[in-house]
C-alpha cells in the first residue's frame, strides 16, 4: 500500500525547527512564559483525533507553559447524548435486529447499562468498519433487522446517508439507522455564545472540513472572530497550526486560515453535502454535557422514515439526567480540565468508565488518563 | 471488577486482563511459581535442574491468514514462551477442540502446519487429546499447546530482571501479526504485502544464550563439567534431550563456577515475545516486574510503512498490537550490540534493532520519546483496542 506523507509530516528535525518559531515569535511577544496575570495562549483542539495526535506524539510536552491546549467537543462518542445510548441499547434489545456500530460507541456506558454488556449478554452486536457492511449483512439476513448507530459529524454522515440511499435502490427493507449525527460549525456557536468561555483560537478539525470546505465556517468565524486554522493530524500538521494562530494572536488579527492544504479546499466535497442534504435535514439536538443545540443534529427527511429505526420499532428517546458529578460538557467545552473532574481516575477510570470522555479512545479524559497529563 | 459479566477486554492481554488474574485467578491458585508471571514457569525439579513449563490456547478468528494459520500459531506460541523463559523445547502437547461441522480439509490443513511448524521449531507433538462440541459452541477450532523445556544451567530469565542501564532490543517489525488478523478479519481489503510474523524463536534464543556465555569467556572445563553432570542425572530417551552447556550464566554453582563473578556473566536478563497487548504491554510487565523505568526511542522502533500506514486510517497504535514471532531482549549495555548482530543474523531478525534503554527506577514505567523531540507515557493497554469513528 503506497501512502504518501506517513512520514514527511513527522519530520522530526522540520517539527523542532516550527518549535523554535513558535518559541521565538512568542519570546518577541514577550509572551513566552506565563505574564503577571496568569493568562495563557488558550487554543482549542475541536477535533479528538487532534487530542488523540497531540498526546501520543508528546506535543504538549515540547510547548512553552505559556501555550494550554484545550479539547473540544469534537469527539463524536463523547457528545452523543446519554438519551440516544439508551435507545441504541433499546434497539439491541429487540427481537431479532443486528445491531451494528463503530467500535468506539460500544463501551459508552448507558443509564443502566452498555452496547458491551448487552454483547456480553448475547445480544447480537456488531463492530462495523464502513456502514456499507450493514447492507451486507441485511443482504445475507434477510429474517432479521439491520439497525445502524448513526453517530458521527460532517465526516461520517455522507456515507451514511450513501448507505440509505443504496438500500432503497436495492430494496434492503430490513436496514434502518437512529441518526445522532451532528454538525462541526453549531457547535463552535453554542461554545462561544456559553459563559465563560475563554478561547484564543481554534483549531478546526481537519476531516471534517475535506467535506466542509473553508466555507463551512465563514459565519462562524465572521460572528466571532476567533483566529482559526484547519489542520491536519500529524505532529508537523499540528505545530503549525499552533504556529498559525500564535501569530494571529500576535498581530491581533483573527483569520480563518487554512493549514491543511493537502486536503481540504475552499468548497469541500459539495457532492458529499449534497447525498448528505437529500438524506437528511438539520434538527435541534442534544449533545452530552452541553445541552441541546439548535440545529445541530441530522434527522433523516421524513421521505425516508421507512429507514428510520425509532419509528419503524416504536422506540422513543427519554430524557435522561447525566451521571451527577460527571463534568464531561464542561471538559468539552474547555472549561475545566480533566483533571478538575472529582470523578476522575477515581470512579471514573477507562476501565470502568462513567463519562463518555473517558470511553473513546479521543476523547479528552481518556487521553489524559492513559498519557497521564503530560 | 466493576463488571458481573466477563467481557472480551478481559481477554485483550492489557490491565483488564491482569485485574482479572490478580483479583480473581492468582488468589485461588497462589504459589511462588505462579506468582512470577513470566512466559512459563521456571521449576526447580532437584538435582540442581530446572525446567520451563508453558501453556496456552489459540483460538484465533479467522482460522486462517496471510503467513500463516492457527496450527503454526499454536506450535509457535508454546515454543517461543519456553524459549523465554530459557527453556529447550523438545516435546510439546497438542489438545484440538472441534466445532461439529468444521470442514476435515480445513483440519487436514492445520495438523500438517503444526507438523511444519514443529519439524522447523524441533520440537515433537508427544501427547494430545481431541474434543468435538456442538455447532456454535466453539469457532470451527481451538487449540491448546502445553510444553517444557530444560533451561540450561546457568541461564535465569525473568521480566523481574531487567537494571538500569540495560539495553532494549526488539527483533524485528513490530505489529505484523496484529494489524494481518485485524485486516483478514474485518475484510478490510487493502493492496498490501502484509503478513503474519508467525514463527519459532528458540534458535534465536538459543544463539542470544550461547554468545552471552561465550562472550564473558566461560571456560569449557566448566562447561563439561556441568555438561556431563546434567546428563548423568535426568534420563531422556532422546539423545539431543535439549541440554544445552551454555547459558547466559546468573546463577552461580557453587564448586562449579565458583571463580567467576556473577555479574561477568548476566549480560541477557529478561526474554519476552511481546504477543497479545504488544510491545507496549509487554515492556510495562516488565516495567512493574523489575520496577524500573523504560525509555524507548519511537524513530527506532522498527515499523513497516505498509502496517504503519493501516494503523494510521484504522486508529490503532502498532505498540499495542500483537506480534507472534519477535522477542524483546533486555539485556547489559556492554553486549547489546552483540546481541544485536546475533539477532540480525538470525533468520528472523534481520530488521533487529536497539530500542530503548532501563533507567533509574523512579518513575516507574515505560515512556516513548517522540520522532519530534516530545516525551509521552506508554501504559499498558486497558481493554480492545477499537477502530475509531472518524
Amino acid at each position: 500500500m503506497a501512502l504518501k506523507y506517513v512520514h514527511e509530516y513527522r519530520d522530526g528535525d522540520l517539527a523542532k525547527g516550527l518549535i523554535e518559531v513558535i518559541k521565538g515569535d512568542l519570546a518577541s511577544a514577550g509572551f513566552l512564559s506565563i505574564n503577571k496575570q496568569g493568562a495563557k495562549l488558550k487554543l482549542m483542539e475541536v477535533c479528538g483525533t487532534h487530542t488523540m495526535s497531540i498526546f501520543r506524539h508528546g506535543i504538549r510536552s515540547v510547548l512553552p507553559d505559556s501555550i494550554e491546549l484545550l479539547s473540544g467537543p469534537g469527539c463524536p462518542v463523547c457528545v452523543t447524548a446519554q438519551q440516544d445510548i439508551d435507545a441504541f441499547i433499546d434497539l439491541a434489545r429487540i427481537k431479532d435486529v443486528i445491531l451494528t456500530t463503530f467500535g468506539d460507541l460500544i463501551k459508552v456506558p448507558g443509564t443502566f447499562s452498555s452496547l458491551q454488556k448487552e454483547k456480553a449478554s448475547g445480544k447480537n452486536i456488531r463492530i462495523i468498519y464502513s456502514v456499507f457492511d450493514c447492507l451486507e449483512i441485511a443482504a445475507a439476513n434477510p429474517d432479521k433487522e439491520v439497525v445502524f448507530c448513526g453517530v458521527g459529524f460532517e465526516t461520517t454522515t455522507p456515507t451514511v446517508a450513501a448507505s440509505i440511499l443504496m438500500a432503497a435502490e436495492r430494496g434492503i427493507g430490513n436496514f434502518s439507522i437512529h441518526s445522532a449525527h451532528k454538525l462541526t460549525p453549531p457547535a463552535l456557536s453554542a461554545l462561544m455564545e456559553t459563559q465563560g468561555v475563554d478561547i484564543d483560537g481554534f483549531i478546526l478539525p481537519g476531516h471534517v472540513s475535506v467535506i466542509t470546505g473553508i466555507n463551512g465556517y465563514r459565519a462562524v468565524f465572521e460572528k466571532y472572530r476567533v483566529p482559526s486554522v484547519i489542520a491536519g493530524f500529524e505532529p508537523v500538521d499540528i505545530l503549525k497550526a499552533i504556529l498559525i494562530l500564535a501569530k494571529q494572536n500576535i498581530s491581533g488579527i483573527p483569520e480563518l486560515e487554512n493549514g491543511y492544504e493537502r486536503a481540504v479546499s475552499e468548497e469541500g466535497n459539495p457532492k458529499a453535502r449534497q447525498i448528505m442534504n437529500q438524506v437528511f435535514e438539520p434538527d435541534d439536538s442534544v449533545w452530552r454535557g452541553i445541552g441541546q443545540i439548535p440545529q445541530s443534529g441530522m434527522k433523516l427527511r421524513s421521505i425516508y422514515s421507512e429507514f428510520n429505526a425509532l419509528e419503524k420499532f416504536g422506540v422513543e428517546l427519554k430524557e435522561r439526567s447525566e451521571p451527577a458529578g460527571c463534568a464531561c460538557g464542561q471538559i468539552l467545552m474547555g472549561l475545566k480540565t480533566p483533571e478538575q473532574c472529582v470523578m476522575y481516575g477515581k470512579r471514573c477510570t477507562p476501565a470502568d468508565p462513567v463519562g463518555p470522555c473517558m470511553v473513546s479512545s479521543e476523547g479528552a479524559c481518556a487521553a489524559y488518563y492513559r498519557y497521564k497529563g503530560c | 471488577m466493576g463488571n458481573k459479566k466477563i467481557l472480551l477486554d478481559h481477554g485483550s492481554g492489557g490491565k483488564i486482563s491482569h485485574a482479572l488474574l490478580k483479583e480473581m485467578i492468582l488468589p485461588v491458585f497462589h504459589n511462588d511459581l505462579l506468582s512470577r508471571l513470566d512466559d512459563g514457569a521456571r521449576i526447580d525439579i532437584g538435582g540442581g535442574i530446572s525446567i520451563a513449563f508453558s501453556t496456552d490456547s489459540y483460538v484465533v478468528d479467522p482460522i486462517f491468514f496471510p503467513g500463516g494459520n492457527i496450527g503454526d500459531l499454536a506450535v509457535n506460541g508454546t515454543v517461543n514462551d519456553i524459549a523465554m523463559c530459557g527453556g529447550e523445547p523438545k516435546y510439546i502437547s497438542a489438545a484440538l477442540i472441534l466445532e461439529e461441522g468444521f470442514s476435515v480439509d480445513d483440519l487436514k490443513s492445520v495438523l500438517d502446519s503444526m507438523a511444519e511448524a514443529a519439524s522447523k521449531a524441533g520440537v515433537i507433538v508427544v501427547t494430545g487429546d481431541t474434543k468435538v462440541v456442538p455447532k456454535g459452541k466453539v469457532d470451527k477450532i481451538f487449540i491448546n499447546t502445553s510444553g517444557f523445556g530444560l533451561i540450561p544451567f546457568g541461564v535465569n530469565l525473568s521480566g523481574s530482571n531487567a537494571r538500569p542501564g540495560d539495553k532494549v532490543i526488539i527483533s524485528g517489525t513490530i505489529a505484523d501479526h496484529g494489524i494481518t488478523i485485524l485486516s483478514a478479519r474485518e475484510g478490510l481489503k487493502f493492496d498490501s504485502d502484509i503478513k503474519s510474523d508467525s514463527a519459532a524463536l528458540n534458535g534465536m534464543v538459543k544463539k542470544i544464550l550461547e554468545i552471552a556465555t561465550l562472550e564473558k569467556g566461560r571456560d569449557e572445563r566448566n562447561r563439561a563439567a556441568i555438561s556431563e553432570r546434567l546428563l548423568n542425572s535426568v534420563s531422556i530417551s532422546d539423545s539431543g534431550s535439549g541440554l544445552s552447556s551454555s547459558g547466559s550464566c546468573l546463577d552461580s554453582e557453587p564448586g562449579l563456577d565458583s571463580e567467576r563473578n556473577p555479574d561477568t556473566c548476566s549480560g541477557v536478563h529478561v526474554l519476552r515475545d511481546p504477543t497479545r497487548g504488544g510491545v507496549g504491554t509487554t515492556l510495562n510487565e516488565i516495567a512493574q516486574q523489575s520496577d524500573v523505568r523504560i525509555n524507548i526511542w519511537e524513530d527506532a522502533i522498527p515499523v513497516k510503512d505498509a502496517v504503519h500506514g493501516m494503523c494510521e486510517l484504522l486508529g490503532f497504535d502498532p505498540l499495542y498490537l500483537a506480534n507472534e514471532g519477535k522477542l524483546l531482549a533486555v539485556v547489559s549495555a556492554e553486549i547489546a550490540d552483540i546481541v544485536l548482530d546475533i539477532i540480525k543474523k538470525d533468520e528472523f531478525g534481520k530488521d533487529a534493532a536497539i530500542i530503548g534503554e532501563v533507567v533509574r527506577p523512579e518513575p516507574c514505567g515505560v515512556f516513548l520519546q517522540t520522532s519530534i523531540g516530545g516525551s509521552r507515557i506508554v501504559d499498558m493497554l486497558t481493554g480492545e483496542q477499537l477502530p475509531r469513528i472518524c
